[in-house]
């Protein structure tokens, strides 16, 4: 799950962590309301959505008062950001950050995740803050200074000191600096974070450090005993399919193409998409019905499916291991006669019981083709769907 | 022989009494898989299937002697019963339940190697030795004993390569079913020396998946520690990055992860790849020149 910039400046701020004065504004009105509160003469208007690349895409802007800053605000909510981290469409705009602003002597980076490759969380720092980590890792990565916590002992005192000195910060920094990574390894711990950034981490004129930016990147597996956070889940971020996929325990995420794929199974699901574009058609989406293939999640899942309009086949692949074959089939012939499917579908049903299974579907009267393995089913929804447009 | 598991493997199944434990349990028995009870907090001294209960691993291994635990506890409990199983003197431990929070699997992870048992999973089929021991959710009737090593990120696709090395009647000395989390307990490397070192297996099927650099490791591995022939499928060249696939592992992030690095890692070390799932056993067949 991801959180906006102000849920994780919150966060930061409860962990003791400094960030900037701010106040959220849903309104042209509470932004220009805002604006007055705060104490400095310039403040930052920032849009909230889940993307990064905001300031490039217009989503950030100073302003000099807070008429400005109404007018500013007003002008974006309710629209969409598109930045490049976003499709075509752009992500919607919802709320407003209006935040204090500082005097920037230099920006740092500061971020958490999970290495894989070491089973470890890795702390990352560099001085190039402000341009994308990916970046200096590609270009200059003797510039990441990095610190790997051990899971049982935890951030030690000397970790936080060696980014310190590598970052070149000041006794007084080193401090400060000592005391914001401990907080955030706390929160990163206790909040079951996947990663986070903080970037920039500035240095003011007045040489200390404050969080500028915020980025955070929950567990889902974790969500379970993280309650909390529950309630910071902003819906209106997420794909309308693939959340309502979500409610049905259905893995679904929607790509460019025109062919529709019901899977069991995510690597399955994965490969049947490959094998699609290896004969030549275009995926419409990854969609993983699980182990639970009933006739209610197939039908859920088909429905799903064709609510995109750019759908113009779609293609069953059931690899039926403890479920019986002849059971999904007869779950998919209830779904395609209940949701009333008009594009061809192909059919591919192996393992247990994938004979009577395909007999089954040919004895329905339904527009369903079976297939005899994966390689034959790509082929011919590709045939059916590239002949038809 | 065969790695892992072999007829004589006696096997705990922790969370026995729950609906998964239950069916699955069920269906390892029937298949010959020496199940010798099982563990449920509370219900100790109960039988269900047959099989004795027992209040904890500790007390269920003194018991039964057995050498093997699986794991259908659910998520927010697995990383209380890895531990549990790791510290209880079992040698293999096989965690099938999917969601369980990567930082618990940090802490188990450690726990496992400190005791120096092997884990295989969470969110994963589990391992089958074809005719001796199934241990996991796989359908068993598919499996063939014979001469490939499979080993896999994802469930349904091991079955793919098990349906199709089955046809070209090649069988299968052991399938691992690695699972498709960031944490794994078994690694690709792991299960690649495991094969290397095993008589039966004659050639090795691996596949991966997006995400992280496991594959790219193994590939690494293979080139200076694996003799026998390789074949290898990615899986994922169509996902488009910054997504998760369904399985907690499966993301492209900062560009790191693609199926194409990972091709092209693996064709380096020498391995058969093949760019279509339909082609799994061909794969082998190119590998092995059978």
């Amino acid at each position: 799950m991801n959180l906006h910039e102000y849920q994780a400046k919150a966060l930061f701020k409860s962990y003791g962590m400094p960030v900037p004065e701010s106040i959220i504004a849903k309104t042209g009105a509470e932004a220009k309301a805002a604006a007055e509160k705060l104490t400095t003469d310039r403040v930052v208007v920032k849009a909230q959505v889940h993307a990064g690349g905001r300031g490039k895409a217009g989503g950030v802007k100073l302003v000099d008062s807070p008429a400005e800053a109404e007018e500013y605000a007003a002008s974006m909510l309710g629209k969409q950001l598109v930045t490049i981290q976003t499709d075509a469409e752009g992500q919607p705009i919802n709320t407003m950050l209006v935040e204090e602003t500082c005097n920037i002597e230099s920006e740092l980076y500061l971020g958490a995740v999970i290495d894989r490759a070491s089973q470890r969380v890795v702390v990352m720092a560099s001085t190039e803050g402000g341009m994308e980590i990916e970046t200096v890792a590609h270009d200059t990565p003797e510039k990441i200074l990095k610190a790997s916590i051990d899971p049982l002992v935890g951030l030690m005192p000397y970790q936080c000191r060696d980014l310190a000195f590598g970052l070149g910060l000041d006794k007084n920094q080193i401090k400060q600096f000592s005391k914001l990574l401990g907080g955030l390894m706390k929160l990163f711990h206790e909040k079951d974070l996947a990663l986070v950034e903080i970037n920039p981490l500035v240095i003011t004129k007045e040489g200390d450090l404050i969080c500028l930016d915020g980025k955070i990147n929950i567990d889902g597996n974790a969500m379970y005993r993280l309650k909390d956070l529950e309630e910071m889940r902003d819906k209106s971020q997420e794909d309308e399919r693939e959340l309502r996929a979500s409610e049905w325990d259905l893995n679904y995420v929607a790509l460019e193409g025109n062919i529709g794929c019901m899977v069991n199974g995510a690597g399955l699901a994965m490969a049947t998409m490959d094998i699609i574009k290896l004969k030549g058609g275009q995926p419409a989406n990854f969609l993983d019905v699980g182990g639970g293939a009933t006739k209610e999640r197939v039908g859920e899942a088909l429905k799903i499916i064709l609510s995109d309009p750019a759908v113009k086949g779609i293609l069953v692949n059931i690899f039926g291991g403890i479920v019986r074959c002849d059971l999904i089939a007869e779950g998919i012939i209830a779904a395609v006669a209940d949701v009333g499917i008009e594009v061809p579908v192909v059919v591919r049903l192996e393992g247990t019981r994938a004979k009577e299974g395909r007999e089954v579907l040919d004895k329905s009267g339904l527009n369903l083709l079976s297939a005899s393995d994966l390689g034959d089913a790509a082929k011919k929804i590709v045939e059916i769907v590239g002949d038809a447009s | 022989m065969s790695v892992l598991v072999n007829k004589d493997t006696k096997v705990l199944c922790q969370g026995i009494t729950g609906s998964q434990g239950t069916f699955h349990s069920e269906q390892a028995i029937e298949y010959g898989t020496k199940m010798v009870g099982g563990v449920t907090p509370g219900k100790g001294g109960q039988k269900h299937l047959g099989l004795p209960v027992f209040n904890t691993m500790r007390v269920a291994v003194e018991e039964t002697g057995a050498n093997a635990s699986v794991i259908y506890v659910p998520a927010p409990f697995c990383k209380d019963s890895i531990i549990e199983a790791a510290e209880s003197g079992v040698s293999l431990v096989v965690c099938i339940t999917e969601g369980v929070p990567t930082l618990d699997m940090l802490e188990a992870k450690i726990a496992a190697d400190q005791n120096g048992i092997r884990l295989i999973g969470p969110n994963c089929p589990g391992i089958i030795t074809p005719g001796e021991c199934k241990i996991g959710i796989m359908p068993g009737s598919i499996h063939n004993a014979g001469k490939v090593g499979v080993v896999s990120r994802s469930g349904t696709l091991t079955y793919e390569c098990v349906k199709q090395t089955s046809d070209l009647n090649y069988g299968q000395s052991t399938c691992i079913g690695i699972g498709g989390d960031p944490i794994p307990g078994t690694s690709f490397i792991d299960a690649l020396a495991l094969f290397e070192a095993d008589p039966q297996t004659e050639a090795i099927l691996m596949v991966g998946e997006i995400g992280g650099s496991a594959e790219e490791e193994a590939a690494e591995f293979i080139a200076s520690n694996v003799k026998k022939p390789v074949a290898a499928y990615i899986a994922g060249v169509t996902a488009p990055p910054g997504k998760r696939m369904g399985h907690a592992g499966a993301i492209i992030a900062g560009g790191k992860g693609t199926a194409e690095d990972k091709f092209k890692a693996l064709e380096a070390a020498g391995v058969t790849i093949t760019r279509s799932p339909a082609e799994l056993g061909l794969a082998v067949k190119q590998a092995t020149g059978w």
